[in-house]
């Protein structure tokens, strides 16, 4: 008896929680990443009410931050910095890199490309687990004495080396890094297993010009955060010696709190190209695995062939190469060498041409197509009006000479929101109505996703158009409030405005949060194939079986995209029907 | 009563979203068929919202502009600024033809080729000429607006280029065009690619060459003022030369007391610094050169009215320059900022406050701490006649310091 509970429990721990299985760990990061969503949305909500009621009492902000941060009901201005960077941090490497590519690479991969798992269940699960231990830690960092970091998302020392400088960077700091530091190691793990997944574990017939775009998308990702992470890592590790060691590497000829320090000859400048060396492939990380969902779920759902596959693999390449020469954009104005200005001008204002195609490509997809808007297309849609709306600003924030007057001013806040982060959240959404069924083997509702949908997209442009506004009048971020500036004035109906959108948009969560849930336990079963689609994760049962495909693994004849090929029967042709005698495969030629 | 409400609220929420989330389900039920499929009839409303929401959206951003255009930065105060205002606008012209095509393209496909619409989609996989022109057409503007973009840039940090510049771009060039031509036994793909960046950064480098040397300004301009910018949590103070034209050799530890931005006293071109803080004054039509200090975070100077900034980063002093074109007077006769001023007194009066006129203002612009938004300074634009009466009233660093200890003595063994 007792040894039969204790069979039954190991079986529910590794089959629940210990688990090796690329599904189940799909399952888990997307939970954890969706907990962090709700936790940087909460965030940003709540510095979004003392923006648009600049130094007015709200109880809420007092429930949630006590009588230490929120006194009286009004943030505490060294809270509100810890409150951006937190939202900052937990946004770009908690929800949009460890929830986003978690999730889709986790559940997609070997599902697309006809594979039984990961190449390594073990690091597999390895790269959940550390990714939730530094959730756990950065979540704690926000209840130490002193704050969580404050120095923004970016970290620049010496404001994230010296406690003397904000309260923040006392063990806040320190429990950033480390929890970055275990950050970085779980997206290594995972991203060194995406890569040997992607190219030793294809099934038969699955050439790479037979692979789905989320898998390339999802490859050229995992490469890019192998290559740049480990930059953010020693960055981040000669910033641990200098707040703890005494070193200077950051840190030079400084007097703080009426004392000069003991420290000369180091760079803070040095600090910001091994951060950006890292950051600047960071949103294309983001944005690249977006990117490939959206051109999956539109081609399906327009039950069109995407238009220009290998225009589209092309540019996705082109992006990944050439965002690792443009980090020096976010330097235009640190003093660096003018001339080096003019290079990453040029090599940032290049990344706009695959960008293009890669829009033009969507929009003849779109183009005569026969579309059906589930939830997940009208994300989709939506992707591509914020790629494309928030995209043509960075062509503006590339020209060194008018990001002298751009940089660091809300103009940025509203590009990276648009083009990055409302394009990946969208994806991401789009991602988990779409995939849902094959994550649950239920369907969510359709018409919870149609409100969600239409609240999230009016939130976004309400929140984020406004404030290219504040950015030509020369607001900049990171401002606790105006008062000083009374030449802002003029725009605090805006910012009430902007807040009023920002609690829109966060309703619309909730939404989407109870449709989850909902769906989960009480949602209509899917069938095997709910959206018609050729790719080859819809050919395993609904039921989750270990190995995915209960028999052989399938065999591949043609590539994703034969939607209402002329001469089919039905208007779409899986991967793995044979091609008929004369037929061509599309992708390769 | 308020919270009452509020939990009346949110619990009237969900049970909505139970019933409609119910409601669906059982239609479907219903109707039985394929439970993922879309009805025609929800179909139809996506396709409508989206040309909804692309009027909504069209129409904000109109009166966005409407409302908000008037509220942003003046013309710019300073001879590079005007340059950057002119790529500023062709920037925002293209930009904003771009935004409004492709968002209109996208929702009109999306409403016209809507599924109850439509008997079949067509099968079109690709077409390379097509492909080939929207990836040349967007390039040759980006050419253009590289061009330009660095033109303004090499003029105004006043970028020197010799020839190697050209020389190694046409290394490039040759290089990269042998790749392609010559090792024929590499797989074409790669041939092209590698040959291909080679070739365009040689072009880049060739053309920026005579970008850079055409920006040069060679008229002998008048050699510019220095003042000096120095940053701190959480304020800023200007030095003026004083009488020699020469700031003293300075460092953070020789901060002393009064001496706040640690001039060294040994240093005789230090003793007639002028320290002024709250505003400093420049003068119209004479080029300034900004030397930027920080002594403990990095900082930002950031004068948006001159469409010029500079990070403060300590140990590592920075430099700008420009030419005030219009003095602050004239600012605040200026149409767009009079019509901005009334709106922000207006909104004032309401709250009680007093009125305010136009300033030129240094903000910071990097966090930098608790109350980086507070850090600031005005600044004035004076004609040079008023510049030089502002000056001569500020005190030296000796005056503030008082007389050292030494030069003390010596006037008292002189007075013996
Ligand atoms: C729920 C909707 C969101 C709202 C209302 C919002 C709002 C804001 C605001 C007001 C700031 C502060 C700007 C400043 O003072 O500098 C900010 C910063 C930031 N947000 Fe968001 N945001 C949202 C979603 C996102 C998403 C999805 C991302 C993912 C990319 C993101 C990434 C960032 C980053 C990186 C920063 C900069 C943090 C820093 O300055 O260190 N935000 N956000
Ligand atoms: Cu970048
Ligand atoms: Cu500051």
């Amino acid at each position: 008896m007792g040894a039969h509970t204790h069979h039954h429990q190991e079986s529910f721990i590794t089959k629940y929680v210990f688990s090796q299985d690329h599904k189940m760990i799909s399952k888990q990061f997307l939970v954890t990443g969706l907990v962090m969503a709700l936790v940087g949305m909460l965030m940003s909500t709540l510095f979004r009410l003392q923006l648009g009621w600049q130094g007015e009492s709200f109880k809420i902000l007092n429930f949630f931050l006590g009588d230490k941060w929120a006194p009286d009901g009004v943030l505490d201005p060294n809270m509100y910095l810890a409150l951006v960077t937190m939202h900052g941090t937990i946004m770009v490497f908690f929800v949009l890199t460890g929830g986003l590519s978690g999730t889709f690479a986790n559940l997609l991969i070997p599902l697309q490309i006809g594979a039984r798992d990961m190449a390594s269940g073990f690091m597999n699960m390895l790269s959940y687990w550390f990714f939730l231990v530094a959730s756990i830690i950065m979540i704690a960092s926000v209840f130490v004495q002193g704050g969580p970091a404050s120095a923004g998302w970016t970290i620049y020392p010496p404001l994230s080396a010296l406690p003397q400088a904000i309260p923040g960077s006392g063990l806040g700091m320190t429990l950033w890094l480390i929890s970055m530091t275990i950050f970085i190691a779980s997206s290594l793990l995972g991203g060194l297993n995406y890569i040997v997944t992607v190219v030793n574990l294809r099934t038969i017939g699955m050439k790479m010009t037979r692979l789905p775009l989320t898998i390339w998308a999802l490859l050229v990702t995992a490469i890019l955060g192998v290559l740049s992470f480990p930059v953010l890592f020693a960055a981040a590790l000669l910033l641990v010696f200098d707040r703890s060691f005494g070193t200077s590497f950051y840190l030079s000829d400084i007097f703080i709190n009426g004392a000069a320090l003991d420290v000369s000859g180091g760079s803070p400048v040095l600090f910001q190209h091994l951060f950006w060396f890292l950051g600047h492939p960071e949103v294309y990380i983001v944005i690249l695995p977006a990117l490939g969902i959206s051109s999956e779920i539109i081609a399906t759902n327009s039950r069109k062939p995407i238009f220009g596959y290998r225009a589209m693999i092309l540019s996705i390449l082109a992006i990944g190469f050439l965002s690792f020469i443009v980090w020096a954009h976010h330097m235009f104005v640190t003093g660096m060498n003018p001339f080096l200005g003019s290079v990453f001008t040029f090599t940032t204002l290049l990344i706009a041409i695959p960008s293009a195609v890669k829009a033009f490509n969507y929009l003849t997809t779109i183009y005569k197509g026969k579309l059906n808007f589930t939830p997940a297309m009208l994300f989709a849609i939506g992707l591509v009006s914020t790629f494309v709306s928030g995209g043509i600003t960075g062509i503006i924030l590339a020209d060194a000479a008018l990001d002298i007057n751009l940089h660091d001013t809300y103009f940025v806040v509203a590009h990276f929101h648009i083009v990055m982060g409302m394009s990946a959240v969208f994806a991401m959404f789009a991602g988990i109505y779409h995939w849902f069924p094959k994550m649950y083997g239920k369907l969510m509702n359709r018409k919870l996703g149609y409100v969600h949908f239409w609240l999230t997209i009016v939130g976004a442009f309400g929140v984020f158009l406004p404030q290219h506004f504040l950015g030509l009048a020369g607001a900049p971020r990171r401002y606790y409030e105006n008062t000083a500036f009374p030449m802002f004035d003029d725009f605090v109906e805006l910012n009430e405005i902007v807040s009023i959108f920002a609690i829109i948009g966060a309703i619309g969560q909730f939404v989407f949060m109870f449709n989850f849930l909902y769906s989960i336990f009480r949602g209509q079963r899917s069938s095997q194939n709910p959206w018609k689609s050729n790719t080859l994760e819809w050919t395993t049962p609904v039921e989750h079986v270990h190995g995915n495909w209960p028999g052989a693994l399938p065999t591949v004849h043609r590539w994703a995209y034969d939607y209402s090929k002329p001469g089919a029967d039905e208007d779409f042709i899986p991967q793995t029907v044979p091609l008929a005698p004369g037929e061509q495969d599309e992708g390769n030629h | 009563m308020i919270t009452f409400l509020t939990y009346s609220v949110i619990i009237l929420a969900i049970v909505s979203m139970v019933y409609l989330a119910r409601i669906a389900d059982l239609t479907r039920d219903l109707k039985g068929g394929n439970e993922a499929d879309v009805p025609q009839s929800e179909n139809k409303q996506s396709a409508l919202g989206f040309i909804i929401f692309m009027v909504g959206l069209f129409a904000s951003y109109i009166w966005l502009i409407q409302e908000y255009m008037p509220m942003t930065l003046p013309q710019a105060a300073s001879e590079h600024g005007a340059k950057i205002d002119g790529l500023m606008n062709i920037n925002l012209i293209v930009v904003n033809i771009v935004f409004v095509v492709i968002n209109i393209l996208l929702f009109v496909f999306a409403f016209k080729y809507e599924s109850s619409k439509r008997e079949k989609a067509d099968f079109y996989p690709h077409n390379n000429t097509l492909e080939l022109i929207w990836t040349i057409i967007p390039s040759i503007f980006l050419a253009v607006i590289i061009t330009w973009g660095l033109y303004v840039w090499s003029g105004i940090h006043q970028i020197k280029v010799d020839s190697t510049l050209w020389i190694a771009g046409l290394g490039l060039l040759i290089t990269g065009a042998a790749i392609i031509g010559l090792l024929k036994n590499l797989v074409a793909e790669i041939r092209v690619t590698v040959g291909g960046s080679l070739m365009l950064f040689g072009a880049f480098f060739c053309s920026y060459f005579f970008i850079a040397k055409n920006s040069i300004n060679t008229e002998v301009s008048e050699e510019p003022l220095v003042i000096e910018l120095y940053a701190r949590q959480f304020d800023w103070t200007a030095r003026y030369a004083g009488a020699d034209q020469k700031l003293g050799a300075a460092h953070v530890r020789y901060i002393d007391g009064a001496n706040t931005v640690g001039i060294n006293t040994e240093d005789k071109a230090g003793l007639d610094d002028q320290i002024v803080r709250n505003e400093f004054h420049i003068p119209k039509g004479k080029p300034v050169r900004f030397v930027i200090r920080s002594q403990d975070v990095i900082h930002s100077a950031y004068m948006p009215h001159f469409r010029a900034q500079v990070n403060a980063v300590p140990g590592m002093p920075t430099s700008m320059s420009f030419t005030p074109t219009i003095t602050t007077q004239e600012m605040r006769a200026d149409e767009k900022t009079r019509k901005k001023y009334e709106k922000i007194n207006k909104i004032r009066e309401k709250r009680g406050e007093e009125p305010i006129e136009f300033n030129y203002v240094l903000l910071c612009n990097k966090i930098c701490g608790a109350t980086h938004y507070n850090m600031k300074m005005d600044i004035v634009v004076d004609t040079p006649e008023d510049y030089q009466k502002w000056l001569s009233e500020q005190k030296t660093l000796t005056e503030v310091l008082g007389p050292s200890e030494e030069a003390q003595q010596e006037e008292n063994i002189a007075q013996l």
